[in-house]
């Protein structure tokens, strides 16, 4: 069976999302990156979705789910390159994904990360 | 109605097409409904050349229901025609009067085909009469669709016009709204919006709402929409210009912006935007400033 | 209303589901529709695809080019989505956002008919469901 490439780069794991998903691998990328996660004890992961022409209600699910299941493994979840017109109809499908933490591009969102880590650094430090 | 296949109308296009044509040419021609400055003798004459031949061919076909397939062609002319000229600026009455101009040369053949036959007479003027009505209305119902259609593509166009994306400084977007948001231009400016983050790379983006007379739940969610599509690119929207009357309208409709920062003025989201790129504005050293009431700043002594 | 091309597409797997957005796609581009009304209409046929899917056991779409006749520079994309599956018992409370018996969101009929510009949909109990959507260029 297909499976959508994870990198691991640094802290970080990047996965970029090249092809029209069917549903059942949206389900297996969710399986696959928790488990990295986990075994590479990540503190973020990168989703670049800036190939996909449209994302559903499924997808768009499937993203916040991922942000919310990194979470609860410690690890940061920014989905970047979002296209204007696809961003514009996840609106009016009723979803803007509120959990999910969003950059411009790669670039971005590695800077977001790793100033997420940072901050999260200096609050581990410091008193509370 | 007549539906035989000699009816005399046919019987008077085939006799003389040509000649029909020049008289009805030359009829048209001759009123003030000719716009000389719009359309050349021999656009007209084409127009007119189409038409009756395709009016000759539905008449052949012996079926006198101007919305059946029968006619299709004679409605493709009259579809074309009526439509350019909506496009082109002429008035509804000078667009109707290429089909009802048609009449008089008509109705002179009929009375030298029919002079000593007046029951004959009038009974072929009167089926002359309501189908070239018809054909008349339908033409006055595309020309009122093609301006329809002009008056929705100007719109949109002013639309475009009225909806700006300028940069404030690198990183920094601001989107004057003036006027009424209602879903056509919430998604204008949305397109622009997104299209000018991706364009520039910007983290933020200003709406300022000072032009835009009332806000009301339907706005709100307007607005709202354009916040949540930005930030799905990774861009952060200040919602500024709250105007005093709005900012009541709000509470009192009780409208939820959310959790999206607002401010009061345009400078004052400025302010913040600098702030969040790490930049802040500071008086030149020694510099002369005008003293004229420039807004506080808690930076300043 | 004058159809001026037709297609038809069998729903039957998850696969199947790619290849209607894809064919959707293509008819929404020749059609010159603009990016934004191309992915709206790709997204609302991806949701109701799913649907037909899903919660119809599977079926069909049928993909149609729309002319108005006063009209004919005006072109519209239908979509007719098909199942002979259980049928939906309360349409009112299936149109609602959030409204789910599989689970998930709850948006994809909702959010297909904020995408269109039409939008009807005929379930009966027992015998299946037809979603009809369209939007104009």
């Amino acid at each position: 069976m297909e499976h959508i490439p994870i990198l691991k780069l640094g802290d970080h794991l990047l996965v970029t999302i090249q092809v029209d998903m069917h549903d059942r691998l949206a389900m297996s990328l969710q399986d696959d990156l928790t488990a990295r996660i986990v075994s590479t004890r990540a503190k973020g992961v990168l989703i670049d979705i800036s190939a996909l022409e449209i994302v559903d209600s499924f997808i768009g699910r499937m993203l916040g789910d991922i942000a919310a299941m990194a979470r609860v493994l410690d690890a940061e979840t920014v989905v970047v390159g979002m296209r204007p017109a696809v961003a514009i109809t996840l609106v009016e499908l009723g979803l803007s994904l509120p959990g999910v933490r969003t950059a411009l591009n790669v670039e971005r969102g590695m800077e977001l990360l790793r100033s997420g880590l940072r901050a999260r650094e200096r609050g581990d430090a410091g008193p509370a | 109605m007549a539906t035989d296949n000699t009816h005399p109308l046919s019987a008077v296009l085939a006799a003389d097409e040509a000649a029909l044509l020049q008289d009805w040419l030359t009829d048209q021609t001759a009123t003030p409904a000719f716009r000389s400055d719009r359309i050349t003798r021999e656009e007209l004459l084409d127009q007119s050349r189409r038409f009756l031949s395709a009016l000759r061919s539905a008449l052949d076909s012996g079926h006198d229901d101007v919305d059946g397939p029968a006619w299709q062609p004679v409605r493709d002319v009259v579809s074309d025609l009526s439509g350019m000229r909506a496009e082109q600026g002429f008035s509804p009455s000078e667009t109707a009067s290429f089909v009802f101009s048609l009449k008089e040369p008509l109705f002179r053949r009929l009375q030298e085909r029919f002079a000593r036959e007046p029951q004959r007479l009038a009974e072929s003027i009167w089926y002359t009469t309501q189908l070239i009505d018809r054909v008349g209305l339908y033409s006055t119902e595309i020309y009122q669709r093609g301006r329809e259609t002009l008056i929705l593509r100007q719109q949109e166009e002013m639309l475009e016009l009225s909806t700006p994306v300028v940069t404030l400084w690198h990183g920094i977007l601001a989107l004057p709204l003036i006027g009424t948001l209602d879903s056509a231009r919430t998604q204008i400016v949305m397109e622009n919006l997104l299209q000018r983050i991706v364009d520039t790379g910007a983290a933020i983006a200003i709406i300022d709402i000072t032009g835009v007379p009332t806000v009301d739940t339907l706005t709100a969610q307007h607005l709202l929409k354009a916040v949540a599509a930005a930030r799905l690119m990774g861009a952060d929207c200040i919602i500024s210009g709250i105007r005093p009357q709005i900012a009541q309208t709000i509470v009192h409709l009780g409208v939820d912006l959310g959790a999206v920062l607002t401010k009061a003025t345009l400078a004052d989201a400025f302010r913040v935007a600098l702030q969040r790129q790490g930049l802040a504005v500071q008086p030149i050293a020694g510099a002369k400033r005008p003293a004229t009431e420039a807004p506080a700043d808690e930076g300043e002594a | 209303m004058p159809v001026l091309r037709r297609e038809e597409r069998g729903i039957a797997t998850s696969e199947d589901v790619v290849t209607v957005r894809q064919i959707v796609r293509r008819h929404a581009v020749e059609l010159g529709f603009n990016l934004v009304d191309q992915t709206k209409i790709v997204t609302a046929a991806s949701e109701l695809a799913r649907n037909t899917l899903q919660h119809g056991g599977g079926g069909r779409v049928v993909i149609e080019w729309l002319t108005d006749e006063l009209h004919r520079a005006r072109r519209g994309l239908r979509l007719s989505f098909e199942d002979t599956g259980p049928g939906i018992a309360n349409v009112q409370q299936a149109l609602q956002d959030g409204f789910s018996t599989s689970g998930g969101l709850g948006l994809g009929l909702s959010g297909a008919r904020r995408l269109c510009n039409d939008f009807s949909i005929d379930s009966r109990p027992g015998l299946g469901t037809r979603v009809v959507i369209a939007r104009w260029r």
